[in-house]
């Protein structure tokens, strides 16, 4: 399963190789990275049909986490991508907009690593 | 005959002389007495005329005691050219008598000469008479002009020291209201100094929850790649234990890398919280070489934060359209950065309603110097406001949300103290651009 890391931060994605080392080593996890909420929906164009699991910032410039979110739930339905939204600003409102939006999990930063490898784990 | 006449009316003349005068009262009974003992004389003279020939001798008694009195008096010594034209008339009168007396024949052959010398002295008498009362006349009316300038001076002076007076109330009240003015001015200046501060303090309100989030980001990373590195410091270990010269080789070159996105957001937190710092403190007025292109990407990231920190649902795309090679120029940083920030948060505020939402801070290098430009595609600015924008307290926010000295301390920060310009271009439903020019020196 493709995991797509969403986030305007670009050294998001060394960090990542770095966490999930010996993940992508024994190709347990495969990652892709977009910098922005256009970007990934230019991947997910080239990745249909293929399962895909979204992790995308919600504060980025241009197209918002949350717009991406709706985006992919109104027209990526096959197979559904399975979408987790990471926030800085973990409020109430944007949890909510996240739930309402069909997000499939919410995560605050900073990112606890441990658990989200025990979820992406469970999740492919 | 003559001579009572001439006394009677001499006594008369002194006594008006000095009528309406403080002296009179002191010479009236006198010059009375002199007047009726004149006038009674007279009368018996007329009644008794055989006695004349002796009485005669009494009118020049009295003649002569006018004549002490204008020569030995001082009340009287103005009067001398009165005197001067009886003078003659009683000289004669006086020969006359004394030589018809003693030398009957003499007078009798020189009769005509004293006629003569009679008629002579009464025509002297009334021409000096005539001429006196003139003279006396234009000295009455010189005393008079004399009297009269007195009393204008007086008036005058009187004006004079009346105006003096006004002229120290006037004064000390002109001098009170300076003082009060001073006071207001004082009070003035510090209110402002201290609506500056607010200003700075509450675009620094505005700034906490960016900065909270620009500064979490970079400690993220810095904490995510320590831990990283941990992990792969004990691999490390572990590989050299297993002799894995490959594996060693590897992971110091993660190590490496990860040390160098530590320092690289080690660094990015610090400068964010320096610039946060900066803008906060009075500033220093010194300028230093600065680099306007990453005071312009860090003020854009701020003010972006910025907002997204109070409206959740702002979402707008912030572009950097930075001139490369830029030459630092020498300005006061922290200044134009409250600039950039103050243009760039108008910024995002114009652009909130609109569909697509987009600011664009650009850097341009030219001969002259260098431009930064803040442009929206917000509704635009009409004219009538565009004219009075940079106005200290304008402000088109509601009452308690915009100081309205935002704008007019950016122009002052950017005219005054850097010797540079700046402009706004707008036009309803295009958005609106302003423009920074900095000279290079």
């Amino acid at each position: 399963m493709k995991i797509l890391v969403v986030d305007d931060e670009r050294d998001i994605k060394l960090l990542f190789q770095q966490r999930f080392r010996k993940e992508i080593k024994n190709g347990e996890m495969d990652f892709v990275f977009a910098f922005s909420g256009e970007e990934a929906l230019e991947f997910l164009d080239q990745l249909v049909h293929e399962a895909v699991l979204i992790l995308s910032d919600i504060n980025m410039p241009g197209m918002s986490g949350l717009q991406l979110l709706e985006r992919i739930k109104t027209n990526y339905l096959e197979p559904p991508p399975v979408v987790m939204m990471i926030t800085a600003y973990g409020d109430a409102e944007n949890y909510a907009a996240a739930q309402r939006l069909g997000a499939d999990d919410f995560l605050t930063k900073p990112v606890d690593f441990k658990a989200l490898k025990e979820k992406l784990k469970t999740l492919t | 005959m003559g001579e009572y006449i001439l006394a009677f009316f001499m006594f008369r003349y002194l006594r008006l002389t000095l009528r309406d005068t403080e002296i009179l009262s002191k010479w009236d009974k006198l010059l009375q007495a002199g007047m009726i003992t004149s006038a009674v004389l007279l009368g018996v003279e007329i009644i008794f005329d055989s006695v004349s020939q002796y009485t005669t001798w009494f009118s020049y008694l009295l003649l002569g005691y006018i004549a002490y009195l204008i020569y030995w008096k001082a009340e009287f010594s103005q009067r001398k050219s009165v005197f001067v034209a009886v003078l003659p008339f009683v000289i004669v009168s006086f020969l006359t008598k004394i030589t018809s007396l003693t030398s009957t024949e003499f007078y009798q052959s020189w009769e005509d000469v004293y006629d003569v010398a009679g008629v002579f002295s009464v025509i002297w008498m009334i021409v000096m008479l005539v001429i006196t009362n003139k003279q006396n006349k234009a000295l009455a009316r010189e005393r008079e002009k004399t009297l009269q300038e007195e009393k204008q001076n007086k008036i005058i002076s009187q004006m004079k020291a009346d105006l003096e007076v006004q002229v120290v109330q006037r004064t000390a009240e002109l001098t009170k209201q300076k003082e009060e003015l001073q006071q207001t001015l004082d009070e003035l200046k510090n209110a402002q100094k201290q609506l500056i501060h607010s200003e700075k303090m509450a675009s620094l309100g505005e700034l906490t929850a960016g900065i909270a989030h620009e500064i979490q980001n970079p400690l993220n990373f810095v904490n995510n790649f320590s831990e990283v590195n941990k992990e792969l410091l004990e691999e490390l270990q572990e590989a050299q234990t297993n002799g894995d010269l490959e594996a060693v080789g590897d992971i110091t070159r993660d190590i490496i890398e990860n040390e160098d996105k530590i320092m690289h957001h080690g660094k990015r937190a610090e400068a964010i919280v320096k610039s946060m710092l900066q803008h906060s403190r009075t500033s220093t007025g010194k300028k230093e070489p600065t680099d306007i292109n990453t005071l312009a990407d860090e003020y854009l990231r701020l003010a972006y934060h910025g907002f997204r920190a109070k409206d959740k649902s702002f979402n707008a795309i912030f572009k950097t359209d930075l001139a490369e090679g830029l030459p630092k120029i020498s300005v006061v940083a922290q200044d134009i950065g409250r600039v950039l920030l103050n243009l760039i948060n108008n910024a995002f505020q114009a652009v909130k309603e609109v569909e697509k939402p987009e600011v664009v801070v650009s850097t341009r290098h030219s001969a002259e110097g260098i431009e930064v430009s803040v442009k929206d595609n917000g509704p635009g600015i009409p004219q009538d406001i565009k004219e009075k924008i940079f106005q200290p307290f304008f402000t088109t926010k509601a009452t308690g949300k915009g100081t309205g000295l935002g704008l007019s301390l950016s122009y002052d920060i950017i005219t005054k103290g850097h010797s540079g310009q700046i402009a706004v271009e707008s036009k309803p439903g295009e958005g609106a651009t302003f423009t920074i020019k900095l000279p290079k020196t």
